[in-house]
């Protein structure tokens, strides 16, 4: 589905990527975890097409992204900031990528699930930043696609949506679709992703299945066992 | 033709955020008042069009390029996701370019034409004046929003991308007849009248400013200068030149901000 040869990028004399290589040819949840400013969400903006890399190549599906745009039909994203225009409705922002890319027919129960069918004649800027999250939740939900990238999809959530997004993820993995997020909540790693890629400083430094790491470190929480993994067992042993 | 529909939605989607705002609210009422007051005091049509002149050479521009950087800034985060959409880049930016630009000449056109139109502009000789002074107000507009969306463009920062944009204006409205003038006095022993010609063409406001004048025939109150200026402006060739400058400075910074954006990371 994806694959990912040989990219770096630099901003000025920031590398933020280097040298990653990687694929994924298997539906299933992945979450891509790194400490901050690791290169997680530039290596997510780089499938995108938001984000030009200064070497490698990225194909999806056998295609160069950087030849055809088409390419991001069968990519849906969902952002980390939810900022729309403000004059505009619910209604029609929906309205604005119904029109853009191919949609699910059953969207309209993506909006009730997150109840969000009282706010459809509402203005954009009149919403409050959770609202505003659950409409960038069912913008990235409602395309259909074989890929969706999710950048911090928690964020914002209040815990009872927060509990609808995981299974609507879930649900979507049984779909067949390939799914990239990004989190720092480990919890939802815990829960939900089949593998981990590890990011540090833009190089990755780590990948595998979620429950070979548990095994490999002896270690129940997936947290203690990460940084066993990556950091070495020096800073889980660190005393405060 | 499946892209021009796509930046067609872009179009429409940017149009309508602009046209539902405060500011451009205000932005029409400030011509309507204008209009009916210049009128009413006036109550000349051919006087009430110079002084409009002198207003909109300056106010479009401002306009144009306070709304540009505005509009970029505010909806940046709605343009990364419009990115990773299907769509091309040029389309996008292509689509908010025209939706910010033409709300802005709407405004102008309703709140300067409503006016004139009530106090008997279509019964006048005045219309064709009047006709041009639109269309450069137009003309300005493109520009000032193209230019201010391309500076927007290359800089992340907004307080930059907003300095930048605002000295350029200053720059155009301000700084470059200053210095005109100054080698004009420096160099007054030379004959300088191409190159004069030369530098009002480098400026969209001192060239709008010079179109509206010669066509209104108040060209011999600038003397000499003004005679020269009348035989090249007033000639074919020159409404030609000029017509092709003023197109370019429509056009130019809306294809250097679109050639800009092909390669910039968001």
């Amino acid at each position: 589905m994806v694959a990912i040869q040989e990219i770096s990028k630099k901003y000025r004399k920031l590398e933020v990527l280097k040298d990653i290589s990687l694929e994924f040819n298997e539906p299933g949840i992945i979450g891509i975890l790194g400490p901050n400013g690791s290169g997680k969400t530039t290596l997510l903006k780089t499938i995108l097409g938001m984000v030009l890399p200064d070497n490698g190549t990225i194909r999806v599906n056998g295609i160069d992204i950087s030849k055809d745009y088409n390419y991001r039909n069968e990519i849906a994203y969902l952002p980390q900031i939810a900022t729309f225009p403000e004059n505009l409705s619910v209604k029609e922002l929906l309205a604005i990528i119904r029109d853009l890319r191919a949609v699910d027919s059953k969207y309209m129960e993506l909006v009730s699930l997150f109840g969000l069918e009282q706010f459809l004649s509402e203005k954009l800027g009149n919403l409050s930043g959770g609202t505003r999250q659950k409409v960038n939740v069912v913008l990235s939900f409602m395309c259909k696609s074989e890929i969706l990238i999710l950048d911090e999809p928690t964020v914002g959530l209040d815990p009872v949506s927060t509990v609808k997004l995981k299974e609507l993820i879930k649900s979507h993995r049984d779909m067949g679709k390939l799914i990239l997020l990004t989190t720092h909540i480990m919890g939802i790693v815990d829960e939900l992703a089949d593998e981990i890629v590890y990011l540090l400083e833009g190089r990755m430094v780590y990948r595998g299945f979620v429950t070979d790491l548990k095994l490999s470190t002896q270690q129940d929480s997936l947290e203690r066992a990460i940084v066993n993994e990556i950091h070495g067992k020096d800073v889980v042993d660190l005393q405060i | 033709m499946k892209f021009t529909e796509k930046m067609w939605l872009i179009f429409k989607y940017s149009f309508k955020d602009m046209i539902r705002a405060k500011w451009i609210i205000v932005y029409l009422l400030f011509y309507l008042l204008l209009g009916f007051i210049l009128l009413f005091l006036n109550n000349d049509l051919s006087s009430s069009v110079i002084t409009i002149m002198n207003i909109i050479i300056i106010l479009t521009p401002l306009i144009g390029t306070l709304f540009g950087v505005m509009f970029y800034y505010n909806s940046r985060e709605f343009t990364e996701l419009l990115i990773a959409q299907p769509i091309r880049r040029s389309r996008i930016f292509m689509g908010q370019y025209l939706g910010v630009s033409l709300s802005l000449s709407l405004s102008l056109v309703i709140g300067l034409g409503l006016p004139f139109l009530i106090f008997g502009l279509a019964n006048s000789a005045e219309i064709f004046n009047f006709i041009m002074l639109i269309f450069i107000g137009m003309a300005l507009t493109f520009s000032f929003t193209g230019l201010s969306m391309w500076i927007s463009l290359r800089n992340s920062n907004r307080i930059k991308g907003f300095g930048y944009s605002v000295l350029l204006w200053l720059f155009f409205a301000v700084i470059y007849d200053g210095i005109f003038l100054s080698l004009l006095l420096i160099f007054e022993n030379y004959p300088i009248d191409q190159f004069s010609l030369l530098m009002s063409m480098l400026n969209p406001i001192d060239l709008s400013r010079i179109l509206v004048l010669i066509k209104l025939d108040i060209s011999a109150l600038m003397g000499y200068t003004g005679a020269v200026f009348q035989t090249f402006f007033g000639s074919n060739w020159g409404i030609v030149i000029s017509g092709i400058m003023l197109l370019l400075w429509m056009t130019t910074p809306a294809y250097m901000m679109v050639r800009s954006s092909k390669r910039r990371d968001f």
